[in-house]
């Protein structure tokens, strides 16, 4: 039950971002451009998301690999 | 004041003349661009690790690690006579690391404490004038016990100027060396000579009556992981923008470790035993939000779960500051809470009727917190010299609940 509730929340929440969205062009996209605006992990991060993945039971949909290397000790 | 005004145009269309020879895609005369060295990117981590749970021991016993890696990005770029716009990335990355567990895949702590990884990469992305693109990856990692040979191909689509569809399929086809802890390694007795042989975690065959083979042959077993993702990227406005990523993983083969113990409740000890398949399905929202002129909001939310009974949730915050135009200081905070595995029990809590069993906790119920900083420089003429355009550091403490904390200090270094 909770699970549901929590996926209809994100789909809510997805829905309400899309209906809010204006066009913005390229020359007004200065700030999303940004590095630190960037959707994704920064190159900083991966080793970070290597031991994540390795000392918690999930993984996945953040830009690290899903496979791939032990993860052992 | 007609020369000066011709002056000032003569030197403005100079100035257009002179950029317009650093275009990409000069529309008169094109003429395509091999491939060029544009960026170097090297990654550098240094993580330390201690807890009181290993896997190796059946959930007791010291967890300390200490791995130190880097990983070095050479990156190519170049247009063919179509306009496209060709990406090819090199990598290599090396790891060491210790880990007081593994002394005791060797019931006395006479095993190997130490090993070393060893992953090279090759991605190659072709994009064209419209910003769709299409891209191929091969990917290897090899240590001692584990090897892995993926292979992914991945797009993206642009709808628009604001919205952007990407979709990833990879597959990683692993093997895992069937090493057992010592007590636990098969042995065989062929009927023929009633000599009783087994191989050392080294490789080494050795026989009952003494005798010894210095023959590598440890057996393998395959693990199979192949995902398919989809992304959608949207700007909503000029100062905020999400992505939402599905991603569908299966795996299939040996999912457990060889050398991981398990105590049973009525004090045998057995090698952990998992199901060999297993489907996980990460959700993952990212949305940023540009505030005023100097904070950035960097939010990340997941949702997990698999058919192993672990269901997840992950929430991450990091609040980039510009202290000016190539300075910024990024504080950031997760969170990460954990449903324990069907399969988990801790030491002396598995029973002779249960199929599949395993002490590691990673698979236990658990939450973690995980907090620190980061700073990003970027001087326009660069860092010391011009070539060396960037530089990320980043440190961050992770505490888990089950009392497993770690440190790590990660740096980026760009070069162009």
């Amino acid at each position: 039950m909770r699970n549901k509730v929590g996926l209809t929340m994100m789909g809510l929440v997805a829905l309400l971002c899309m209906s809010a969205c204006t066009s913005v062009k390229e020359y007004q996209k200065s700030r999303l451009n940004d590095a630190d605006m960037s959707l994704s992990s920064r190159k900083s991060q991966k080793n970070e998301l290597n031991f994540q993945t390795y000392r918690e039971g999930s993984a996945g949909a953040n830009g690290g690999k899903t496979g791939g290397g032990c993860g052992c000790n | 004041m007609r020369k000066i005004c011709l002056t000032v145009v003569g030197l403005y269309l100079m100035m257009l003349s002179a950029f317009s020879q650093k275009s990409g895609f000069p529309d008169s005369v094109y003429t395509p661009k091999p491939l060029h060295l544009e960026e170097v990117n090297l990654v550098s981590s240094y993580y330390t690790q201690e807890g009181n749970h290993s896997a190796v021991l059946g959930g007791i016993g010291n967890e300390h690690v200490v791995d130190l890696s880097n990983g070095l990005d050479l990156k190519f770029v170049g247009w063919d006579m179509s306009h496209n716009k060709h990406t090819l990335s090199l990598g290599v990355g090396f790891d060491h690391h210790t880990a007081a567990s593994a002394a005791y895949v060797s019931k006395t702590g006479a095993s190997k404490p130490y090993g070393n990884r060893f992953y090279p990469s090759i991605d190659w992305t072709i994009e064209n004038k419209k910003g769709n693109s299409f891209g191929f990856g091969v990917y290897y990692s090899g240590e001692y016990n584990y090897k892995s040979f993926g292979l992914e191909l991945n797009g993206s689509h642009k709808f628009g100027t604001n919205t952007e569809v990407d979709f990833k399929a990879s597959g990683f086809f692993d093997k895992v060396k069937l090493i057992y802890p010592s007590e636990l390694i098969p042995s065989s007795t062929p009927a023929t000579t009633g000599v009783s042989s087994y191989t050392t975690a080294s490789g080494r065959t050795v026989y009952t009556d003494g005798r010894e083979s210095e023959e590598v042959g440890i057996p393998s077993s395959p693990r199979t992981t192949v995902t398919g993702s989809v992304s959608l990227v949207q700007i909503i406005n000029t100062r905020i923008q999400f992505s939402a990523t599905a991603e569908l993983v299966g795996q299939s083969g040996y999912l457990g470790l060889p050398f991981h113990r398990v105590y049973f409740q009525d004090g045998t000890v057995h090698v952990e035993n998992l199901p060999n398949s297993r489907i996980k399905l990460p959700l993952g929202f990212r949305l940023n939000y540009f505030a005023g002129d100097h904070v950035i909001f960097r939010t990340y939310y997941r949702y997990y779960l698999d058919d192993w009974g672990i269901r997840s949730h992950t929430a991450e915050l990091e609040v980039p500051v510009k202290i000016n135009s190539f300075f910024s200081v990024a504080p950031f905070y997760r969170y990460y809470t954990q449903t324990a595995s069907t399969y988990f029990g801790a030491l002396g809590t598995h029973t002779a009727a249960d199929t599949y069993y395993t002490s590691n906790y990673a698979l236990s119920k658990l939450n973690s917190q995980f907090m620190g900083a980061g700073i990003h420089l970027a001087p326009p003429k660069g860092i010391l010299n011009q070539h060396f355009s960037s530089l990320e550091a980043r440190f961050g403490h992770y505490t888990q609940s089950t009392e497993l904390y770690a440190n790590v200090l990660s740096f980026a270094f760009t070069f162009k």
